[in-house]
């Protein structure tokens, strides 16, 4: 009794002070992920019910707007191609190593944490797939989070909405550079530290900065919604409702930032060939 | 010999199901449409689990049986490790030094025992996560030992009914 209690303690002073605790804990996620898929089912076979179930008329309409959708988004991918090329011509003659290249791959989430003060979810996605811990994770609209902890089949993802989380982000318009804190709800983040004459307003779009070199350049973060200056404090308040649909999101995208130093030899081995 | 063996294997079985259950209660996440607040009336499943099968076989399963129980916890919830290991720990060794008398009790009076138990339990997650600056006190904190408390008489009766139907001794 006392020697667990005396391994248990050490393995918390451990765990908190110090990450040499990290493989045994991915050993370990690799037996529980079973629970944590038997713990998806119920609300995924709801879903796949309700799929069953629709008629051939709410499907076949939805196949229509979806198409409709497709042939927007081509059109909008197409214009993208052009500009990123034109973007990255333009940084060429900067002779700036930034590119705007990065690769996504899906993944779906398989749980969420039941503590309603944390706010992490958990993917299907592992080291088998090349997750690192800090990697971004995003959905359709914007950005969810970043990883943890990662095991073989599994990770685990912090979202911007954690109240220990917080990303450094610009306002689209301005470019003025601030950070965006989570505060516990999914539906709210808070600007930290903006000053009464800062340029920033209702309705901003907020992307990330890129700053901190964690999270990629250029992906939305947030939209404005309130902004409260008073002369009586030294900061502003402002707060922003997330572009992400944190808590309804099932599908998101994990995105492999291109290797800076990489796409720089590239680059050199590209200059010698030529 | 043979029987015992054969005993023994039917109980693992069992016993392992019911954690595999409640590790599965804890963990499974809540509809779209429910507000998340509603995630602290949430039972302590594990808790639960780890008490009545103290009680009702207190020389297969007890503290060794809970830590580990707790530490693959710890890994589900991405919790420190040892945290969740420490408090079953401590809730195996309370239901052991009382088991004869909880047999003796009503299940309701076995209810208030759990209420106290899961509230232990509580106070030592707290404890741990408010030395690390995990969390802020929090008055739903503690609601549930009480939703526990209420859900001690289905978890007691479903269980012994498993217990009694595949002879687990």
């Amino acid at each position: 009794m006392l020697g667990f209690a005396i391994l248990s303690l050490a393995l918390i002073l451990v765990d908190h002070w110090s990450n040499v605790l990290d493989s045994t804990r991915s050993g370990l996620t690799v037996l529980v992920t079973p629970v944590v898929l038997l713990a998806d089912f119920p609300p995924k076979s709801v879903t796949s019910l309700v799929e069953v179930l629709s008629t051939r008329s709410t499907m076949r309409e939805e196949i229509k707007l979806l198409e409709k959708d497709l042939l927007l988004l081509h059109a909008k991918t197409e214009k993208m191609a052009a500009l990123t090329a034109e973007n990255n011509r333009l940084r060429d003659l900067l002779g700036s190593a930034a590119k705007l290249q990065d690769n996504v791959v899906v993944a779906e989430l398989i749980g969420v944490a039941p503590d309603p003060e944390k706010h992490e979810v958990i993917i299907d996605k592992g080291t088998t797939d090349g997750v690192f811990i800090g990697q971004p994770l995003l959905d359709a609209k914007g950005l969810m989070g970043q990883v943890i902890g990662v095991s073989r089949f599994s990770s685990r993802v912090l979202l911007i909405s954690d109240p220990s989380h917080s990303v450094p982000v610009q306002v689209a318009r301005s470019n003025l550079r601030l950070v965006a804190q989570g505060t516990g709800a999914t539906n709210l983040l808070e600007l930290m530290y903006v000053q009464n004459t800062a340029d920033v307003g209702v309705g901003d779009l907020l992307v990330s900065s890129g700053l901190g070199g964690r999270f990629p350049i250029g992906y939305p973060v947030g939209v404005v919604n309130k902004v409260e200056n008073s002369s009586s404090r030294p900061f502003s308040t402002v707060t922003a409702t997330p572009s992400a649909l944190l808590d309804r999101s099932r599908h998101v995208l994990l995105v492999f930032t291109e290797d800076k130093l990489a796409s720089q030899h590239k680059e050199i081995r590209n200059g010698h060939d030529g | 010999m043979d029987m015992t063996v054969d005993a023994r294997m039917n109980g693992i079985w069992v016993i392992g199901l019911s954690f595999v259950a409640a590790m599965s209660l804890a963990v499974v996440s809540l509809p779209e449409s429910i507000p998340s607040e509603l995630g602290y009336l949430r039972p302590e499943w594990v808790t639960l689990v780890i008490v009545y099968w103290v009680i009702a076989l207190p020389n297969r399963v007890g503290i060794v049986v809970a830590w580990a129980i707790g530490l693959l916890m710890d890994v589900l919830l991405g919790t420190l490790l040892g945290q969740h290991a420490i408090a079953y720990m401590i809730v195996a060794y309370v239901a052991f030094t009382l088991y004869q008398r909880l047999r003796m009790f009503a299940i309701w009076q076995q209810s208030l025992v759990i209420f106290a138990i899961v509230g232990l339990n509580q106070l030592i997650k707290f404890w741990i996560e408010s030395i690390a600056g995990i969390v802020d006190w929090n008055i739903w904190y503690f609601l549930p030992s009480v939703i526990s408390a209420l859900a001690w008489p289905c978890v007691f009766l479903l269980l012994r009914y498993m217990r009694r139907s595949f002879n687990v001794t």
